[in-house]
């Protein structure tokens, strides 16, 4: 067996290891599925409820997405500006540490106040939670391009355009593929959040409205559309990733 | 051996005139002196080394070349004309290859031709034919041609220097500025590249500065060769190194050629001890 395939077959099986063990431990603890439903109880429900759930997956991917999408030009705009420009990154770095040190979540109440509740503040909040990232990996992967490098190009007298072209965007690729993944998670988050908060449809407020009436399969199974969703985006960036900034890993393209 | 008869007369202007620059990086407290007033005229075509202690403003010499950076004091001529009046050809390389990872090593050798005029201008109808040629032809010269496809980070360090000459030389520079391009290369790697470099500069009218703290790599390579003081740096003697060319490896073992390095190390050193 290749070191590769063991380290997945390792992995694959600590996954289903842990749900084994999940199922296990509520049957021999007793544990009732209104407290901690077994993973064939989510799994059953996932399947009862799938006419139901689909809609509100639907809107949860629809909202994280165009947020996301809204999130990443905004993000790549303002890092490539405050990454070439010394006195844009000095200007404007204070201000964004601060605003990124608020918890996002923390304006839905805002959002819904200026928009109302819905659709809008869902979209608003996956875009503010993933802008920061994109932002601060993109101006780093610009600003830090090699003084030698830099000289040389200067001494071909390229202009600034033309070295944030030709050397600065490319080399802030990988920053930037790093930071797509993990903002696409932090979108999820903001999302299903306002969901939770001010939305009538979505899968946050699905499973507030299953848990009220105590569907606990039903909230679990959200969890895990969640998880599936939030999984396959990030697979997704990898593998464009793998394709686009390979040879940042030193991988032949 | 004097340094009188590698010049040409005296009507042409030199390619290149330091005329009393002096160089001083930052202000008021902090004021670092690094070279105190300096003169150098460096003829079309010559190919001069600068050795020195570290920290004597050698690399300062050639960031003020490839204009770089602004003389606090002194003027340079290009030409007969201020440097700046008109667009200098210039090529640079330094210790580390600075090859761009993300692109092949004939995308890389290639690149100047997208940035300098008039490539540039030429640079999409070109880029997949004539300009891919030259690449190839300098790839074919340094030995690299088998690896045109590669990407930098597949090449041993030796091979990514080739890559970084041939980038450096790629657009027909009048002026090649190179900074210790062979410092972190072993010995048997350094002399290979050293008559790589001999021949690049044979069969072309460039014009070159070496920076180097290799004596014989300076004696080998260059026709004239500088001594810097220590910082503030100036020039203490400019000597010529007449040997024939092409020159061999074989010829540094001979008397002329390590008196001249003995030469150059008292001189060195002496000056080092001057200033501690
Ligand atoms: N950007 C800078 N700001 C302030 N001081 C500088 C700067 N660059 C160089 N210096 C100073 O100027 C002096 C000359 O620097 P330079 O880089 O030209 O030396 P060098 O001869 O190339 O040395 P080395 O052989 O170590 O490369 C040094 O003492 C250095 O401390
Ligand atoms: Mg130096």
């Amino acid at each position: 067996m290749s070191p590769d395939l063991r380290r997945r077959f390792a992995s694959a099986a600590l996954i289903v290891g842990v749900f084994v063990f999940w199922e296990l431990a509520c049957l021999v603890f007793g544990i009732s599925s209104l407290i901690l439903p077994r993973p064939s109880e989510i799994v059953g429900a996932l399947i009862e409820y799938a006419h139901g759930i689909w809609p509100h997956a639907a809107q949860t991917l629809y909202t994280t997405l165009t947020g996301f999408a809204f999130g990443v030009m905004i993000g790549l705009a303002l890092g490539v500006l405050i990454g070439s420009s010394r006195l844009a990154y000095d200007t404007a770095y204070p201000l964004l540490v601060g605003i990124s040190s608020i918890p996002k979540v923390a304006v839905v109440p805002i959002f819904v106040l200026w928009f109302g509740a819905g659709t809008v503040p869902a979209i608003l909040t996956a875009m503010i939670i993933c802008i920061f990232p994109i932002v601060v990996n993109v101006a780093t992967g610009i600003a830090t391009v090699e003084p030698e490098l830099e000289d040389v190009m200067k001494s071909m007298k390229a202009t600034k355009l033309d070295i944030l072209w030709n050397v600065g965007l490319p080399r802030a690729m990988p920053y930037f593929f790093a930071s797509l993944k993990v903002s696409v998670t932090l979108a999820f988050v903001g999302s299903v959040v306002a969901e939770t908060v001010a939305s009538n449809r979505g899968v946050g407020n699905m499973m507030m409205i299953a848990s009220s009436s105590f569907n606990v399969p039903l909230v679990f199974a959200g969890l895990f559309v969640l998880a599936a969703l939030g999984v396959s985006l990030y697979v997704i960036f990898s593998l464009i990733e793998r394709r686009v900034v390979g040879w940042a890993m030193r991988k032949a393209i | 051996m004097m340094l009188e008869k590698n010049l040409k007369p005296a009507t042409v202007e030199p390619l290149i005139r330091f005329d009393r620059v002096a160089v001083t990086y930052g202000g008021g407290a902090e004021a670092t002196e690094a070279l105190t007033p300096t003169s150098l005229s460096v003829p079309e075509g010559d190919f001069v080394a600068l050795v020195g202690p570290s920290g004597c403003g050698k690399s300062t010499i050639l960031k003020l070349a490839a204009e770089l950076m602004k003389p606090s004091a002194g003027d340079i001529y290009f030409g007969g004309r201020e440097l700046g009046a008109k667009p200098v050809r210039v090529g640079m390389a330094f210790q580390s290859s600075t090859l761009l990872p993300w692109m092949s090593i004939r995308d890389n050798v290639m690149l100047p031709l997208k940035i300098v005029p008039p490539f540039r201008g030429q640079w999409r109808r070109k880029r997949g034919g004539e300009f891919r040629d030259r690449a190839d032809a300098l790839l074919e010269k340094t030995g690299l041609i088998d690896f045109a496809d590669k990407q930098p980070w597949q090449l041993s360090g030796g091979m990514q220097q080739r890559a970084n000459l041939c980038r450096a030389l790629i657009h027909d520079p009048d002026l090649l500025l190179l900074d210790e391009p062979f410092g972190a290369l072993d010995q048997f790697t350094r002399e290979e590249l050293w008559g790589t470099l001999q021949e690049l500069w044979m069969e072309r009218t460039v014009t070159v500065l070496l920076v180097t703290h290799d004596l014989r790599e300076a004696a080998f390579l260059a026709n004239r060769i500088c001594v810097m003081s220590p910082r503030p740096g100036r020039i203490l003697e400019d000597r010529a190194a007449d040997f024939p060319r092409p020159r061999t490896i074989d010829m540094t073992f001979e008397p002329d050629f390590a008196a001249v390095i003995q030469r150059l190390r008292g001189l060195i050193v002496h000056s080092r001890e001057g200033a501690r």
